[in-house]
């Protein structure tokens, strides 16, 4: 790229003579060459990007975990006590089951709400892929805007789903269900579904399409049932699909932050803190940033197995 | 094809509903698909429930935004709640979404120059390693940001962008790069070679025929890569929360929950709702309107 634009200024100065022995020292230079260096020039400012704000403080999270490091004042390094403390921390242990029992919960949830809305609106009806497009609707919604729309929703009194909770045996539309953690965690994870189910829905549906229609007509023919051509035809060749809806809804849980934060501020007496709640309050509301950061290295190995549990998923899928 | 076979149909109906065997016979053909059209209406209704919602409360007058029960509807129509975002409850709002566009556009802006000119090399100049260093980034998709939140921090602050809307929009850009990299490597991969090798045979730099006559052809990845990214950043709380924190600096969301916290413990709903429709509505006209290039983004998961 720039050794382009230099060999064609270089040159004109110097047509005769210097032509031979140019070629010489430009070989290295040659069409190839010149290709690796603009390679090389294009992918740097990404990469450093990434090496600078990524590599670098993940490097740093590691070293920091194995330090005693308050916000102000000295950092003291005290090996892996950090993670021992983490195995005893009973308020880190309580995040933590928290996070996965809603992590178990959401999963199937959605999972199963997903699959239902794909078959729902994958026949072939006039006005499919209009109701495709409208259940994605909340998707392009953010997830903390979406919190404050449904903690408005359940507000209370004033808010217009409070009569729900009556039909739903929650209690009266004065009952604050955000003072009751099974109840709090229920709305949390009516906006998750809301927000969420959507995209699912059209992972899977993408994945439905994906499978000849053949292989379900033939599997008819051959007199299976309509549950039957479910179970054993179309669910294996949707594996991967399954493996890749699945992960994606495991690690969002696993990582859920914002619906907490906003809708339940952690309450009722730090019932629904998830472990990077957990995170968020050990290094920024305590300033223990040492410890912050060991917490932070065990989330990311589990979120590195989930991931390559995967990835696992996906190549036996292959074969 | 759906709309043409449903229309024979349709047609085919038409002219034996006269006689009554026929006519039951229809109704019972017609029975699956009114259930069928039942069933998604009622759906289509609990999924814009919220959405109406939020747009029929910040409607209302102030008084009527804190009814219990609450109205159905707006029995007034009131702007006051959209007045109110410019700070009259002690949050400006405006100045909050202005602090969003910036930082979001600029990191959309960033994310898409660095992210085509990376994945261009990535695609088209091989040079040694090149393959494992693309694998490496995509490899940091596995890893959540949210674990290196704490580092981040204390590595912005030794930078001197600590509390920057700059320093956000680093960050931002950063963790939407690998994915920007994937999808615009894919883009220019599938571009044929022969488009650039004529231009460059008639003495192109690289780098022109790469932008002349390659990036047109990829220019659906990069409206793609800058919807997602936008969309990413416009709603992105937990960083924004955690990196900044004066007031004037902070984006959308977190202003909304400074608001939603409330003012000597009461909350206004009425201006919190507008709030939220500020944010939400742009999105969803980006989505109706790009659909096609956002859907299709989310649909190229770096998995596949």
């Amino acid at each position: 790229m720039s050794g382009d634009r230099h060999r064609g200024r270089r040159q004109l100065p110097f047509p005769g003579p210097a032509a031979t022995a140019g070629a010489v020292r430009r070989r290295p230079l040659s069409r190839a060459g010149r290709r690796r260096l603009a390679g090389v020039a294009m992918t740097t400012p990404a990469l450093a990007m990434i090496t600078l704000f990524f590599l670098v403080p993940l490097v740093m999270m590691l070293w920091m975990s194995l330090h005693n490091w308050p916000l102000l004042g000295e950092h003291r390094f005290t090996g892996l006590k950090n993670y021992r403390d983490a195995l005893h921390d009973t308020e880190f242990r309580t995040a933590v089951i928290f996070t996965v029992k809603y992590t178990l919960i959401t999963t199937p949830v959605l999972f199963v709400l997903g699959l239902a809305l794909a078959l729902l609106v994958r026949r072939r009806h006039r006005g499919a892929r209009f109701f495709q497009f409208l259940y994605f609707v909340p998707v392009v919604v953010g997830l903390a805007s979406a919190a404050f729309l449904w903690l408005f929703m359940f507000q209370s009194d004033i808010g217009p789903a409070g009569d729900l909770a009556d039909h739903l045996g929650l209690g009266s539309r004065t009952t604050n269900l955000f003072a009751g953690s099974a109840s709090a965690m229920l709305v949390v994870i009516g906006m998750v579904t809301w927000k969420v189910v959507g995209l699912q829905m059209l992972l899977l549906l993408t994945g439905l399409q994906s499978i000849p229609t053949d292989v379900e007509e033939a599997a008819r023919i051959d007199g299976a049932s309509r549950l039957q051509t479910f179970r054993y035809v179309i669910l294996p060749l949707l594996r991967p699909t399954l493996a890749l809806v699945l992960v994606f809804s495991v690690a969002g849980s696993l990582l859920a932050f914002d619906q907490f934060y906003v809708m339940t501020g952690g309450g009722p007496s730090n019932s629904t803190i998830t472990a990077v709640y957990e995170i968020y309050r050990t290094s920024f509301i305590k300033f223990q940033l040492g410890y912050g950061s060991a917490l932070s290295a065990l989330l990311m190995i589990v979120l590195v197995a989930v991931s390559a549990v995967q990835l696992l998923l996906l190549r036996s899928s292959d074969q | 094809m759906s709309a043409r076979t449903a229309r024979t149909r349709d047609r085919g109906r038409g002219p034996v509903e006269k006689d009554s065997t026929n006519l039951v016979a229809a109704i019972r053909q017609s029975l699956p698909r009114a259930a069928w059209w039942a069933v998604c209406t009622s759906l289509a209704v609990l999924f814009l429930y919220p959405l109406y919602v939020m747009v029929s409360q910040s409607l209302k007058a102030p008084g009527e935004a804190a009814t219990a029960p609450p109205t159905l509807y707006p029995h007034e129509l009131s702007l006051d709640n959209y007045r109110a975002l410019g700070g009259d409850t002690g949050i400006d709002i405006v100045a909050s979404a202005g602090n969003s566009l910036l930082v979001s556009l600029g990191a959309t802006l960033a994310t898409v120059v660095l992210s085509t000119l990376a994945g261009y090399g990535f695609a088209r100049l091989r040079f040694p390693g090149s393959n494992i260093l693309f694998f490496a980034t995509l490899a940091t998709f596995m890893i959540p940001f949210q674990a290196v939140i704490t580092p981040l921090y204390l590595l912005l602050n030794n930078l001197g962008l600590q509390d920057s809307r700059l320093g956000l929009a680093a960050v931002y850009t950063t963790f939407q790069l690998p994915f920007g990299l994937f999808l615009m490597r894919n883009s220019f991969a599938a571009v044929p070679r022969s488009l650039e090798e004529a231009a460059l045979i008639d003495g192109c730099g690289i780098l022109k025929a790469m932008v002349r006559v390659v990036l047109p052809v990829a220019a659906p990845g990069v409206i793609t890569t800058a919807l997602l990214t936008f969309f990413a950043c416009w709603n992105e709380f937990f960083a924004a929360l955690i990196l900044v924190t004066d007031q004037e600096k902070f984006t959308l969301p977190v202003s909304l929950s400074v608001l939603a916290s409330g003012n000597l413990g009461s909350v206004d709903w009425g201006v919190l709702q507008a709030g939220v429709a500020v944010t939400i509505v742009p999105c969803v006209v980006i989505y109706l309107l790009l659909q096609k290039y956002y859907v299709g983004g989310l649909l190229s998961g770096p998995v596949k």
